[in-house]
């Protein structure tokens, strides 16, 4: 089967920084992939290559058979490339309902009541039908972080890019979010998961990543990624890769 | 652990369904009749009023309408223009060279609207590339360029200008009356525009973009388009203002047709009244009309008081009159934003022992 996306000899620097140095990747129709890092690593500028936000200096992007390069972002997210952000963007001063109506309009092309229709049942999977008519504004970091899924749920996203969903939330609301990412997973939806919380991460992907200086340290099975002694290295001292309260 | 429901899944489809999504909080079917009442009555006014009291109103309502275009610009939009004087010169301006041609000045004012937004699309270009503050300055760049070029051409009057011929012909009454229903007209429609507007899926996008440009990309929005819309529906608006005010004046100025005072009239009126309201523009140009009225002749007075009015609002009601007003009346004359609201009779169909407060009847909806 063609990748549903691949990144071909990427490279980006800020500076003097190298943020991806000559990266290849692909992702397949339906795949679940988490991807590690310690910080500055080049997970979200990645994130930022892949969705449009930030160009890179040489090399390719192909999603669904197109060379994306020069699309931007809301080209891209009309292809199919959904994307969150890892500090939430709500519209405050809109409504939760026309939060996600907007994305329902424009990401997934619907109009008048398949609009209306869509931005419910997104709502309804997301918890957040009970909150409909609140302004975003007035929501809390557990419902922002909601509202940024949802918002990019109802793009109707062939490829779900996940930047941090899981960080700064409680356990128990961190296994709501994860319960709803295996779900839209289980539909048949590529999910890109960038995550500080391995446990989050190992529940709910097949494939891990690790990035650390711009490139791919490690690429496969989450436990053996996790093993892996280049992995170990880069996270020495550090506890984030304590696994044992996997969800 | 809850699942969530499959989007495909019946059962999903038929919760869903149970909801109805409104434009408004409350109902509102009473504001189109009202409005239409409101603009019949208007449209009798030359009969009721003196004269001078009809084209006071022609002023009130080129204001309005200017006001109208940039509170969509800057309110909705989020582009501070200080150079809409560009577009109301321009449309003054194409009335002036369509009267000199042997047409009637009157009905070149939609020519001139639409000249105005096919010209605003190159300009777009132009200023499309700065943000904030230099957006500001380029548009008032663009207006000063246009105000130059106009003034060298000689055939229609240089930097002097020229009075719009074919108005004298008309007798004094009919052309005030015509005056006054050409300007009720555009500022009607300039409303019925914007309101529409900002119903629509565009104007779901503008408001996105207002509060988050790169949300709204993400969401799949085209920001630059959507602006250039509204940049060239603004341009429509002032357009028709403009030629509005050569018919009114009977004469085209360059230097006052083109002046930059009207951005600092557009920018008080809108922001006492309520940037991002389409009530706004409408109190704050009766508030700015009633000041002049009653203080004009007193001079520096006038200026003082009105700057006074500006600074206070600014400071304790940064949202304008109406858009305080708004917040703590949770009412809206124009109603542009969506409600979900649930079908009552689908309410509570699981807990029939739970409706003892129901009267007995409403089961059978």
């Amino acid at each position: 089967m063609a990748a549903l996306l691949e990144l071909v000899h990427i490279s980006k620097r800020f500076g003097g920084v190298v943020v991806a140095d000559d990266v290849s990747v692909s992702v397949e129709p339906g795949e679940a992939i988490g991807v590690l890092g310690p910080n500055g690593a080049g997970k979200t500028t990645l994130f930022g290559m892949i969705s449009g936000d930030v160009r890179p200096d040489s090399g390719e992007v192909h999603f669904a058979g197109h060379v994306v390069n020069r699309l931007d972002s809301a080209a891209r997210c009309r292809l199919g490339i959904g994307r969150t952000y890892q500090i939430p963007k709500p519209f405050e001063r809109m409504s939760v309902f026309e939060n996600v109506l907007v994305a329902a309009q424009q990401g997934a092309q619907t109009r008048g009541p398949e609009s209306h229709q869509s931005a419910i049942s997104t709502l309804e999977r997301s918890g957040l039908l009970d909150k409909a008519n609140r302004s975003a504004g007035s929501l809390g970091l557990l419902d922002r972080k909601r509202l940024e899924l949802a918002r990019t749920l109802a793009t109707r996203p062939k490829l779900l890019l996940l930047d941090e969903v899981a960080g700064g939330l409680t356990d128990p609301e961190m296994h709501e979010l994860v319960a709803v990412v295996r779900a839209i997973r289980d539909e048949g939806t590529a999910v890109v998961w960038i995550e500080h919380v391995v446990r989050a991460l190992v529940g709910a992907v097949e494939r891990l990543l690790c990035l650390s200086g711009g490139t791919f340290i490690a690429d496969g099975e989450p436990r053996a990624v996790l093993e892996s002694p280049a992995v170990r290295e880069v996270y020495l001292g550090t506890e984030e890769l304590a696994i044992e309260g996997s969800v | 652990m809850t699942t969530a429901p499959d989007l495909l899944r019946p059962d999903s489809i038929d919760r869903a369904q149970a909801f109805r999504i409104g434009r408004s909080a409350r109902p509102s079917g009473w504001l189109i009749p009202v409005a239409a009442g409101l603009v019949i009555l208007l449209a009798f006014m030359p009969a009721l009023v003196s004269a001078g009291d009809t084209s006071l109103l022609v002023n009130v309502f080129i204001l309005l309408t200017i006001s109208t275009m940039w509170n969509l610009l800057a309110g909705y939009a989020g582009m501070v223009s200080i150079g809409q004087q560009a577009f109301i010169g321009l449309g003054a301006y194409a009335v002036l060279i369509g009267a000199i041609h042997g047409m009637e000045p009157f009905t070149v004012i939609p020519i001139a609207a639409v000249v105005c937004a096919v010209i605003a699309l190159p300009i777009s270009v132009l200023v499309f590339r700065t943000r904030g503050g230099y957006f500001a300055i380029a548009t008032w760049v663009v207006a000063s360029t246009a105000e130059l070029v106009i003034s060298s051409i000689t055939s229609i009057g240089g930097g002097t200008g020229r009075s719009v011929p074919g108005l004298a012909s008309l007798s004094p009454s009919l052309y005030g009356h015509i005056t006054y229903w050409s300007s009720l007209a555009v500022v009607v429609v300039s409303l019925a525009i914007t309101y529409l507007l900002l119903r629509s899926r565009l104007g779901l996008v503008l408001a996105a973009v207002r509060d988050d440009e790169d949300g709204a990309r993400a969401a799949g929005a085209r920001v630059m388009t959507a602006r250039r819309i509204v940049f060239m529906v603004a341009a429509l608006g002032c357009g028709a203002a403009g030629a509005l005010l050569a018919v009114s004046q009977l004469q085209v100025q360059p230097a006052s047709v083109f002046s930059v005072q009207f951005s600092a009239e557009i920018i008080f009126v809108t922001l006492i009244g309520g940037m991002g309201t389409i009530e706004g523009p409408i109190i704050g140009t009766i508030i700015y009309f009633a000041l002049q009225q009653n203080l004009a002749q007193h001079g520096a007075w006038y200026l003082i008081i009105v700057g006074t009015v500006a600074v206070v609002i600014a400071i304790w009601l940064p949202r304008g009159l109406w858009g305080t007003a708004t917040r703590r009346l949770r009412f809206e004359f124009f109603p542009v934003g969506y409600h979900v609201l649930p079908l009552k009779s689908q309410k509570k169909p699981s807990t029939p022992g739970a409706g003892a407060t129901q009267p007995a009847g409403a089961s059978d909806g």
